[in-house]
C-alpha cells in the first residue's frame, strides 16, 4: 500500500474511533435517562426560574426565564474577568519589570510577593480574602469614609455613582476624538519619516481627549451628576447606604485574589520576554544615545512582546476559567447561577453542564483570537 | 413410536414453558434490594452536618432523626441497624448521588415538592418531619416579624433549595427588594449571617433551631414566628423498583405505626404475646407483613427494638437535645393533635 493510500486508512480509522466513542456516550446517557424517566431538552429554558440573584447588571426579577439567569450569570463572569484581566495586566507587568531592577530592595520585594501569591492555591485565597480579609470590615454605621465619600464596609463598597443624561452624545464625542487621534498619529509617522521632525502626538491626543468629549456636556446637551453614598436607617442595627454604587464584597474578593494570584504568572512570562532579547540590543541601543525609557519602548518591548503574548494568553484564559470558582464565596457568575442554582432547580444536568463548557470554549475561544491578532500586529517583520 | 416420542417432547416442553411463566410471576426482582443484600450494608445520603436531623460526632458517629430512618431499613433488611453507610452530601450532589446509584436511601432532610417527584426520575416514601420555611434575626435588630422587614435588606441561604424559591415568592408578595446571598454550604450561609453580613438567615425552622445552636452566642438571635411555607421532609429512593420503594415506605411506616399502638423498643419482647391484632402484626406474630414486602417477618421486631418507634427516635434527637424542645406540634400523632397519619399495617 502506498504512503497517501496509509496515511487515509489511519485517519479515517482515528476519525472512526472517536466518533464511536462520542456516539457511545451519547447511547449510553440516552439509554439510562429513559430508563429513569428523565427527558432531554432544552425547552426549560423558556421557563420561570422563581429564584433571585443579587447581583445583576440587566434586569432580572424571579419571573424571568432561566435564558435570562444564565445572561446574568454570563454577564458578571465576563465582568469579573475582563476586570480581573486588566488588573492582573497591570500589575503583572509592573511587578515583572521591578522583578529585572538593579534595586535590590524593589527586586527582593517583587519576588516576595511573586513566590506568595503563585504558590498558595486560588482557592485558599479567594476564601481568605472573602472569609478573613472582608469579614473584617465594619458594619456601615460604624465605618468611616476612606476618602471623599467611598464606604468599605462588610455589606458592599459604597462608591458615588455618576448619573447620565444623554449617555449616547457623550459616547459618540468621545468616538470622535478617539478616530482624530488615530488619524493624528499616522500623519505624525508620515511627518517624522518624511521630514524627520516630530510632532508631540502625546500632548495634542490628550488635549484631544479631554476636550472634544467636554464639547458634549456644552453643545450636545449631556450632564452628569454625582449621587453620594448616604446612610440609612433599616431598623434599630441595620443600616445600609443608599445611592450611589454597592459593589457587593464577593465581587470585590473574587477580583483581588484572581488578579493578585495571576498577576504572579503574568509577571513571570513578561521577565521571561525582556530577558529572552539579546544583551547586545540593548548595549547597540545605548550606544545609539538612547535613554532607559526608551531603549525599553522601543527595542526590547517590541521584540520582548514576541515571546510575552502567547503565555500570557493562557493566563488569560486560565483567570476567565479561574472565575468560576466563585461558586465557594455566593457572587452570582456563571458557575454558581447556572451550573449551582438552575441545576440544582430543574436536576437538567447533561443540558445545563453542556451549555456552559461550550460557553467557557467559546469565551476563551474568543480572549485568545483577540490576543493572536495583537500578537500578528505587534510582531517585528523580519527582514 | 415416534408418536408418542414426539407427543412427551411437546407435553414436556409446554410444561417447561409453563411453569417458567409462573417462576417469573412469583420471582419479584429488586436490583436495589439485592445489590444491598450482597453488599452488607445500606448506602445512606445524609447531610454535612444538621444537628438532630444527621450529625457527626468527632469520633465520626452518626445520630438523628434522618439517619435513624436508614437505621430502621438497615434493620429490617440487613437483621443490623448498624450495617449502614453515611454519605455526606451537600444539597448539589443530594439527587444526583441518589440518580447515579452511588446511595440507594437519600434521608436529608428534603422537601417533597411536584418538580421534585415529577421531574428527577426519583420517588418520595414518606414525611418523617413536617416542617416550615422562617427566618432567624438578631435581638438587636430589633425586629420582631416579618412585616418588620425593609427593602435594602440582605438575606443569606442555601442555593438551589426550596428554601430560595419560597424566599422569592415571599419577598415578591410583600414587594421587597432585597440582596440574595446564596451558598452552596449551610456553615456559609450561617457564618456569613453571624458576621453581619447578612441581616437575616433563612431556612426551614428545624434548620434554624438547628443552627443557632452552633452560632458563637446563639441568646442574640432569635427566630421570628412566621412560617411562610410548607416543608414536609422525608427520605428518598430511585423510581423504578417499586419493591425496595415499599421497603423503605413501610420502614419509616412501621415506627409511625409502633408509637399509635404503644409498642416502644422496651415493651416490645412483651407484647409479642399480646392479644391486640395492630401489635401482633407490627412484630410479626400474624399476618406475614414481613414476607409480603419481600423481607422476613421480623423486620418490625427489628426496628423497634434496634431503633425505637417514631416518638422514641424524635425525643432522643430533637427534645433532650435541647433542639427543638417542648411540643412536637405538626409532629404529633393524629390522635394527638397533630398530622401524623399513616395507613394501617394490614
Amino acid at each position: 500500500m502506498d504512503n497517501r493510500r496509509k496515511k487515509i486508512v489511519i485517519q479515517s480509522v482515528l476519525l472512526l474511533s472517536i466518533a464511536s466513542l462520542f456516539a457511545f456516550f451519547a447511547i449510553n446517557a440516552q439509554i439510562n435517562m429513559s430508563n429513569r424517566g428523565l427527558q432531554f431538552g432544552y425547552d426549560f429554558l423558556g421557563r420561570e426560574a422563581s429564584f433571585d440573584i443579587q447581583f445583576s447588571l440587566i434586569e432580572y426579577s424571579r419571573s424571568s426565564s432561566y435564558f435570562r439567569a444564565y445572561l446574568v450569570g454570563l454577564i458578571n463572569t465576563v465582568l469579573v474577568a475582563f476586570f480581573g484581566i486588566v488588573f492582573a495586566t497591570i500589575l503583572g507587568v509592573t511587578v515583572g519589570i521591578a522583578r529585572l531592577s538593579k534595586n535590590y530592595l524593589i527586586n527582593k520585594f517583587a519576588s516576595a510577593y511573586i513566590e506568595l501569591f503563585r504558590n498558595l492555591p486560588l482557592l485558599l485565597q479567594i476564601f481568605f480574602w472573602y472569609y478573613a480579609a472582608l469579614r473584617l470590615l465594619p458594619l456601615p454605621q460604624d465605618s468611616e469614609a476612606l476618602f471623599f465619600n467611598f464606604y468599605l464596609t462588610i455589606k458592599a463598597f459604597y462608591t458615588p455613582a455618576l448619573i447620565w443624561e444623554n449617555l449616547h452624545i457623550f459616547i459618540y464625542f468621545l468616538i470622535i476624538s478617539i478616530v482624530l487621534i488615530f488619524f493624528l498619529r499616522r500623519y505624525a509617522k508620515n511627518i517624522q519619516e518624511k521630514e524627520g521632525r516630530q510632532i508631540p502626538v502625546f500632548l495634542i491626543s490628550l488635549i484631544l481627549l479631554l476636550f472634544i468629549p467636554f464639547l458634549s456636556f456644552l453643545i450636545g446637551g449631556t450632564n452628569v451628576d454625582i449621587e453620594l453614598p448616604v446612610l440609612k436607617k433599616l431598623s434599630k442595627t441595620t443600616y445600609i447606604f443608599e445611592g450611589g454604587l454597592a459593589i457587593p464584597p464577593e465581587f470585590i474578593a473574587l477580583l483581588a485574589a484572581l488578579s493578585l494570584y495571576t498577576a504572579t504568572f503574568i509577571a513571570e512570562c513578561v521577565r521571561a520576554g525582556i530577558m529572552g532579547v539579546g544583551k547586545g540590543q540593548k548595549e547597540a541601543a545605548s550606544s545609539l544615545g538612547l535613554n532607559t525609557q526608551q531603549i525599553l519602548k522601543l527595542v526590547v518591548m517590541p521584540q520582548a512582546l514576541r515571546i510575552i503574548i502567547p503565555p500570557t494568553t493562557n493566563q488569560y484564559l486560565n483567570l476567565t476559567k479561574n472565575s468560576s470558582l466563585a461558586s465557594a464565596i455566593a457572587y452570582p457568575d456563571l458557575a454558581l447561577v447556572f451550573t449551582g442554582t438552575a441545576l440544582m432547580q430543574t436536576g437538567k444536568a447533561i443540558e445545563i453542564v453542556s451549555m456552559v463548557m461550550f460557553t467557557y470554549l467559546a469565551l476563551s475561544i474568543f480572549t485568545s483570537i483577540l490576543m493572536n491578532w495583537y500578537n500578528k500586529k505587534m510582531a517585528i517583520k523580519e527582514k | 413410536m415416534l408418536k408418542i416420542i414426539r407427543n412427551l417432547v411437546l407435553f414436556f416442553c409446554a410444561s417447561f414453558l409453563l411453569l417458567s411463566c409462573g417462576q417469573g410471576g412469583s420471582g419479584k426482582k429488586s436490583e436495589t434490594l439485592e445489590k444491598t443484600k450482597k453488599a452488607g450494608f445500606l448506602n445512606c445520603g445524609v447531610s454535612q452536618g444538621l444537628a438532630g436531623f444527621s450529625n457527626a460526632d468527632e469520633a465520626g458517629n452518626w445520630t438523628g432523626i434522618d439517619v435513624d430512618v436508614c437505621r430502621a431499613v438497615a434493620a429490617a433488611v440487613l437483621g443490623d441497624s448498624q450495617k449502614v453507610k453515611f454519605f455526606p452530601l451537600s444539597a448539589k450532589e443530594r439527587f444526583e448521588s441518589l440518580k447515579s446509584k452511588q446511595i440507594d436511601v437519600l434521608s436529608r432532610n428534603t422537601t417533597w415538592t411536584l418538580t421534585r417527584d415529577a421531574e428527577l426520575g426519583l420517588t418520595f416514601v414518606g414525611v418523617n418531619f413536617y416542617d416550615g420555611q422562617g427566618f432567624m434575626v438578631t435581638k438587636a435588630s430589633g425586629m420582631r416579624s416579618t412585616d418588620d422587614f425593609v427593602s435594602g435588606m440582605s438575606v443569606c441561604t442555601n442555593i438551589g433549595t426550596t428554601t430560595e424559591l419560597n424566599l422569592a415568592d415571599f419577598m415578591a408578595r410583600k414587594k421587597i427588594d432585597y440582596k440574595l446571598v446564596g451558598f452552596e454550604k449551610a456553615d456559609e450561609a450561617r457564618d456569613t449571617y453571624g458576621a453581619g453580613r447578612c441581616d437575616a438567615y433563612t431556612t426551614d425552622k428545624s434548620g434554624l433551631a438547628a443552627q443557632r445552636t452552633a452560632l458563637p452566642s446563639p441568646d442574640d438571635h432569635v427566630v421570628l414566628p412566621e412560617t411562610i411555607s410548607k416543608e414536609p421532609l422525608g427520605p428518598v429512593v430511585r423510581q423504578g423498583d417499586a419493591i425496595w420503594e415499599d421497603i423503605v415506605r413501610w420502614s419509616l411506616n412501621v415506627m409511625i405505626e409502633a408509637e399509635e399502638y404503644g409498642v416502644t423498643s422496651k415493651n416490645a419482647d412483651s407484647l409479642k404475646s399480646s392479644d391486640n391484632p395492630a401489635h401482633k402484626k407490627i412484630l410479626g406474630v400474624e399476618d406475614d407483613m414481613g414476607l409480603k414486602l419481600g423481607l422476613d417477618n421480623d423486620w418490625g421486631y427489628r426496628i423497634i427494638t434496634q431503633v425505637g418507634n417514631y416518638g422514641e427516635v424524635y425525643k432522643r434527637h430533637l427534645q433532650d437535645s435541647g433542639i427543638l424542645p417542648g411540643g412536637r406540634g405538626d409532629n404529633e400523632l393524629w390522635t394527638n393533635g397533630g398530622v401524623l397519619y399513616v395507613p394501617p399495617l394490614r
